[in-house]
Parts: C-alpha cells; sequence; structure tokens
C-alpha cells in the first residue's frame, strides 16, 4: 500500500512536467493546426536560462528560486515569439507540411546550437529553491521539488484556465481557433494573438524545464527531446487542442510509466506507455478529451 | 548509364583516389583515436584522449617509431550510437591509420571492432569492459580487465566488506556495458550466498529512478548495486536520498568522472566502485606519470580513463618496437604477444583473448573526493 501510494506520487510529478509541456504542443495545434516540434527545445532553453540566473541570486531561497523561474519563463516567452516571428509567421498560409518541417529544422537548430553555447556534456542544476523531505505515515517520503512541481503546475493550470476564459486576449484566442479569418473580420489581429499564444507556451515550457531540472539535476542541450516526445504523446492522448486533456494526458503517462517502471517489467517502461495511447486512439481516436463538446484553444 | 557517363565517373574517382593518396604523408605514423569527447560520457573521452595524448607526446620527444614521428587522429563520436562506426571507417580509409586507439564504452566499442576486424586493422579499446568486445576477433585488443573479474570483486566486497545480504541491481538495459557487469555480480553474489531480492531496469538517458528506487526500497534491499554511467549514477544517488533509503550505492568503473560528485554532490558520499587505477598508488611508474600528467594538463589528476588512454598508446607503441614495423599482422602478432608490459594501471599480460589480467581497485567518495580503499588482485 505504501508502496502504491509512494509510485502514485513519484508519477504525478513526472505526469505534472508532462502535462506542462504538453499544454504548450496543445494551445498551438489548437489555433495554427500544427505541432510546433521546436517546443521541447524552448523546454530546454528554460533550463539553461535558469541555470545561467541561478549565479547571480541566492540559491535556495524562495526569492531568488522565483527570480530564476520568472526570469526563464520571461526569456523562453521572449525566444517562443521570436521563433514564430522569423520561422513560421513567413510560412503562414502555406501547406501545414511545410511549417511542421520548418518545427523540425527549428528543433535542430536549438539543440546544436545549444551543444554549441553551452558544451554537450551535462551540467548540474543548483537547488535554487530550499529543499526538504517531507515524510507520511513513516514510509511514503516527497521532496519540496516533487511537491513544488505539482503546485506550480497546479497553479499555471489555473492561471492559463482564467487568462483563456476571462480576458479579452483570451477571448480572441479562443475565437482565432475557431475560425482564423471571422475572426480577422471582426476586428482581431491575428499576428497578436498568435504570437501571445506562442509566448504563452513557452513560458509554460520554461517552468517545465526549471522544474525538471529541480527534479534531475543533470542538463544537457539534448535533455529535451524524451521529456517532449512524451509529452507530445500526453497532448495526443487527451486530445489534442484541449488544454485539461493535455493536463489529463500528462498526469496518466507519468503515472502509468512511473508503475510499469517500478514493477518486474520495468524493461517495457516505454514501450507499455505507448501501448496504452496506441490502445486509447484506437477507441477515441480523438483522444480522451478531444470531442468536439471541449473549447479548443 | 552509358559507358561515356561510367568513364567519366570513374576517371573522377580514380582523381579523387590519387589527390587523397598525394595527401598522405609517409614520414609520419598515423595513430587513430576516436572517442567521446562531447555528449553524456565527455568526461570518459575527455580523460582518455588527454591519456592518449601525453603518451604520443612523450614518445615524439623521445624521438618517435621506428625514426618516425607520431600523429595522433583523434575523432569525436560524441557519445552517440552510431558515430563510431562512421569515423573509424574514416580513420581507416582516409588518414591510414596504422591501428585505432578506443573506445571507453563497451556499446560503442563493439560498433567499430568488426569495422577495424574486418579492414584487419588492430583496435585497442582502453576501457571496454564488456567480454564481447575482444571476442569480435584477434585484432580487437583491450588494456583493461573484463567484467567478469569486476563483477566478481564488487560482489566479493559487497558481501565480506560491506556485510550486505539483500543486494538490489538497478541495470540500464540499453548497454551492453550495465547488462553483462550486472549478470556477473549476480552469478557472483548468489553463488556466495547472498541474495537479489529485485532487479530493476532503466535506459540510457532516463533521469526518473524514483519509481524503480521506490521498488527497491519496498523489496527492502540492503544494498542497491548500480552497474551504469557516472551521470545516471549521480541522480541515482540523490533520488535515493531523496526517497529516504540510506543504504549504500556502488558500482563499476562506469562511475568514475568529476561529473560523478559535481552532479550527485552530498548524495554519492559514502557510495563504492571498482575501478582501474588510483593516483594515490606510491608505485614509482604511477607516480611519475601522474607528475606527467599534472604538468601537461594544468595540475589536473589523472583518473582511471586517463590511466588506461595512456597505456592503450604506450602499449602500441611497445608493439610497434617489437614488431620493427606498422604492418598490421605484425602488430597484431606483437600486440597478442605483450607479456608483463608495465603499465601505470599494472602488469599488462595479454590472454589467448586478448583481454588484459589486472588488479582493481575500490574507491569511495569522502568528503567531495575519490578515496582509495583497496586493491584486489586477480
Amino acid at each position: 500500500m505504501y508502496e502504491f501510494l509512494q509510485q502514485l506520487l513519484n508519477g504525478l510529478s513526472l505526469g505534472a512536467i508532462y502535462a506542462l509541456i504538453a499544454i504548450g504542443y496543445t494551445m498551438v495545434y489548437g489555433i495554427l493546426r500544427f505541432i510546433n516540434f521546436a517546443h521541447s527545445d524552448v523546454f530546454m532553453a528554460g533550463a539553461f536560462i535558469g541555470l545561467n540566473v541561478a549565479r547571480y541570486t541566492h540559491p535556495g531561497t524562495f526569492l531568488g528560486g522565483f527570480i530564476v523561474l520568472g526570469s526563464a519563463m520571461l526569456g523562453c516567452a521572449l525566444l517562443g515569439m521570436t521563433i514564430e516571428r522569423l520561422a513560421y509567421r513567413p510560412l503562414r498560409g502555406a501547406p501545414t507540411l511545410n511549417v511542421l518541417i520548418t518545427a523540425i529544422g527549428v528543433s535542430l537548430f536549438l539543440e546544436y546550437s545549444g551543444q554549441k553555447f553551452f558544451g554537450a556534456a551535462p551540467r548540474r542544476f543548483p537547488a535554487i529553491f530550499p529543499v526538504r523531505e517531507f515524510t507520511f505515515g513513516g514510509a511514503i517520503t516527497i521532496s519540496s521539488n516533487q511537491l513544488a512541481v505539482i503546485g506550480v503546475t497546479f497553479l499555471l493550470m489555473v492561471a492559463l484556465q482564467l487568462v483563456v476564459f476571462r480576458t479579452k486576449i483570451g477571448t480572441a484566442m479562443r475565437a482565432v481557433s475557431l475560425n482564423p479569418r471571422a475572426a480577422q473580420l471582426v476586428g482581431i489581429n491575428n499576428d497578436v494573438v498568435i504570437s501571445f499564444t506562442f509566448g504563452l507556451g513557452s513560458a509554460l515550457a520554461a517552468a517545465g524545464g526549471i522544474l525538471y531540472a529541480l527534479n534531475y539535476p543533470s542538463i544537457d542541450p539534448l535533455m529535451g527531446v524524451m521529456p517532449g516526445l512524451k509529452a507530445f504523446v500526453a497532448a495526443v492522448l487527451g486530445g489534442i487542442g484541449s488544454i485539461p486533456g493535455a493536463a489529463l494526458g500528462g498526469l496518466i503517462l507519468g503515472v502509468v510509466e512511473t508503475f510499469v517502471a517500478g514493477s518486474p517489467w520495468s524493461t517495457g517502461k516505454d514501450a507499455i506507455a505507448f501501448g496504452i495511447l496506441i490502445v486509447i486512439l484506437l477507441f477515441r481516436p480523438a483522444g480522451l478529451l478531444g470531442k468536439s463538446g471541449v473549447e479548443k484553444v | 548509364m552509358d559507358i561515356k557517363r561510367a568513364g567519366t565517373i570513374l576517371s573522377a574517382a580514380a582523381f579523387l583516389a590519387l589527390a587523397g593518396c598525394q595527401k598522405q604523408d609517409d614520414s609520419v605514423i598515423r595513430v587513430g583515436e576516436y572517442a567521446s569527447l562531447t555528449g553524456k560520457e565527455a568526461a570518459f573521452g575527455q580523460s582518455c584522449h588527454k591519456g592518449t595524448l601525453l603518451a604520443i607526446e612523450e614518445l615524439n620527444a623521445g624521438g618517435g617509431l621506428l625514426g618516425k614521428k607520431l600523429e595522433l587522429r583523434t575523432e569525436d563520436d560524441a557519445s552517440t550510437q552510431g558515430q563510431p562506426a562512421t569515423i573509424v571507417k574514416k580513420l581507416i580509409s582516409r588518414d591510414k591509420v596504422i591501428a585505432v586507439l578506443g573506445e571507453a564504452t563497451s556499446s560503442r566499442s563493439l560498433e567499430a571492432a568488426p569495422i577495424c576486424q574486418s579492414d584487419r586493422i588492430p583496435m585497442i579499446s582502453p576501457a571496454a569492459t564488456n567480454p564481447a568486445v575482444t571476442a569480435v576477433g584477434p585484432y580487437v585488443f583491450r588494456v583493461c580487465f573484463i567484467d567478469p573479474f569486476q563483477g566478481a570483486v564488487m560482489a566479493k566486497f559487497a558481501k565480506n566488506r560491506l556485510g550486505l545480504h539483500k543486494v538490489a541491481v538497478l541495470t540500464s538495459v540499453s548497454s551492453a556495458y550495465s547488462v553483462g557487469l550486472a549478470k556477473y555480480f549476480k552469478e557472483r553474489f548468489t553463488a556466495d550466498g547472498g541474495e537479489i531480492p529485485v532487479e530493476q531496469k532503466y535506459s540510457e538517458g532516463d533521469k526518473d529512478f524514483n519509481a524503480q528506487l521506490t521498488a527497491i526500497k519496498a523489496s527492502g534491499a540492503d544494498g542497491i548495486f548500480v552497474p551504469g554511467y557516472y551521470t545516471e549514477a549521480a541522480l541515482v544517488c540523490i533520488q535515493a536520498r531523496n526517497l529516504g533509503l540510506p543504504v549504500p550505492i556502488f558500482g563499476g568503473d562506469g562511475w568514475e568522472a568529476p561529473e560523478l560528485i559535481q552532479i550527485g554532490g552530498t548524495a554519492v558520499e559514502g557510495c563504492y566502485y571498482s575501478t582501474h587505477f588510483s593516483p594515490e598508488n606510491t608505485a614509482p611508474v604511477v607516480k611519475g606519470f601522474v607528475d606527467k600528467f599534472r604538468a601537461r594538463f594544468n595540475g589536473e589528476t589523472p583518473d582511471g580513463m586517463a590511466a588506461l588512454g595512456y597505456d592503450s598508446a604506450a602499449m602500441l607503441a611497445d608493439a610497434v618496437k617489437r614488431a620493427g614495423t606498422t604492418e598490421p599482422a605484425a602488430l597484431r602478432d606483437a600486440l597478442a604477444a605483450t607479456r608483463g608490459y608495465r603499465g601505470v594501471t599494472g602488469s599488462i599480460t595479454m590472454d589467448p583473448d586478448r583481454n588484459a589480467t589486472k588488479a582493481a581497485v575500490i574507491i569511495t567518495v569522502k568528503d567531495g573526493h575519490f578515496k582509495f580503499v583497496e586493491s584486489v588482485a586477480p
């Protein structure tokens, strides 16, 4: 029983990171109908911005931690908007396949420039927040970093829901998602909305990058590849285009992966996680929450 | 394709081949090296390369070999599967090296070994400990001990010195080294009356081990054997301590890199691993090597990989001297006939399977530094 609860906690904290990244995939898909493969490298860039900012803050304090988190989110928001402006906007109106291939190109560009600038060797990520271990019932242990992941993810999700459903720009985002042309006709500047979406998604990826690096403090320029792939799967699993779906998909994937990894079949960890994806998509091709009744963003 | 076009292509190819030949300079002996200079196992490649470079520079300072200077051609495989095959082909066909030195890891050595074997160019792996590497063929050698020995050393150490009875094993399924070492450890540990309550798996590049460690904690193991590389080993130690798992964690020579302590911090304190070399050894040949290495590389202390890199080049030079030629077949025979060569990692004798038989040392982490524990003879 203790083992079950401990694994559930492990799975949720891993799944929360997948969820943060998955939201970025899903938001961009919701508006532009293409998968931004460079998203997982923005996640990596977030961790490296954090590493460099952390040199100038006091490690292990809340203030320093939030400065690092905030500056990584801001830096990546700018990076995301720049990528959109330089690489994707000139292709607006071109077939989706062209944009998709450009996205793969941007992804490789970021990975290999990262190796050039940050070096290819893994680096240690400092403990930017105060670290504590909490023990429940004598056997279940959770570190403050794992709690931070779950907490920060939850807060960002709530904030995101508020932005999308309670603000003017959020309404504009939903309008562009429903019908870009009609949105333009009623006076929405599509470029601004798309740029904002990229900024928001990239800021969430940066938060994911920092939280990932806190829990697994070895970072390198290719660190985004695997979590990015898993988050993409999570977004599809939950129903691509749906924000709650991405969150749900991330959590399911994290929990399933953790339970398989802790079982005697740990060799097949990824195979089983991806196998479940195939089965779910066979029965629900639109993903878990990908029905038309769900608000798309 | 019509004949004219084929002719054009042929002559172009012939021209390129000639141009390629003209570039080659016969007044030097070229030695190839492939190493993981960047990427996940960059610490291995960098250390190994420094050792090899030092040996080559020393040989050149002493007049070279057979009246010619040596030239080291180094290629980086970026710690990526698939790269070694490409770059070793390039070293052999373009650079016309007399022998290939590398790699530190078994999986990547296994990739390059068949190419060296089929091209009949001797390959010497500095630190690939998986037995399968030299089984590829008679042109493949190594200067390190092999995993059956290393696994037995750590099993005895866990049983007798640490007094453990139930040791969990955490293996990387995507690394030949890890799978092999885990197998030999388990065989010896259970033969000595120990118990393996659970074996958990991960893949290279994984960062989350909480699930596996939670299962290990639930199994009641009193120790964890992690036959992996330093990046993963450091993360395993951190996550084990975070989960409130205070048991000893130990591994093999894949742990040896400064990054283990840099990434692992206080979590790797009191961990153990077996390796090839300790700079604290007071034998004159070791002291001399450590001093020369520090003088050449800004006071850096050599680790096991550096010492093995040095020995791989030095053993090759010794064989060239004995063979009196760089002709591959004669060089291979001379390498196979190496007996009691006094390397910095101990006395090297090639057994019939072209593996070196020598002692292992056990190292622990204390106060943020590597400390020598004991030496185990074969």
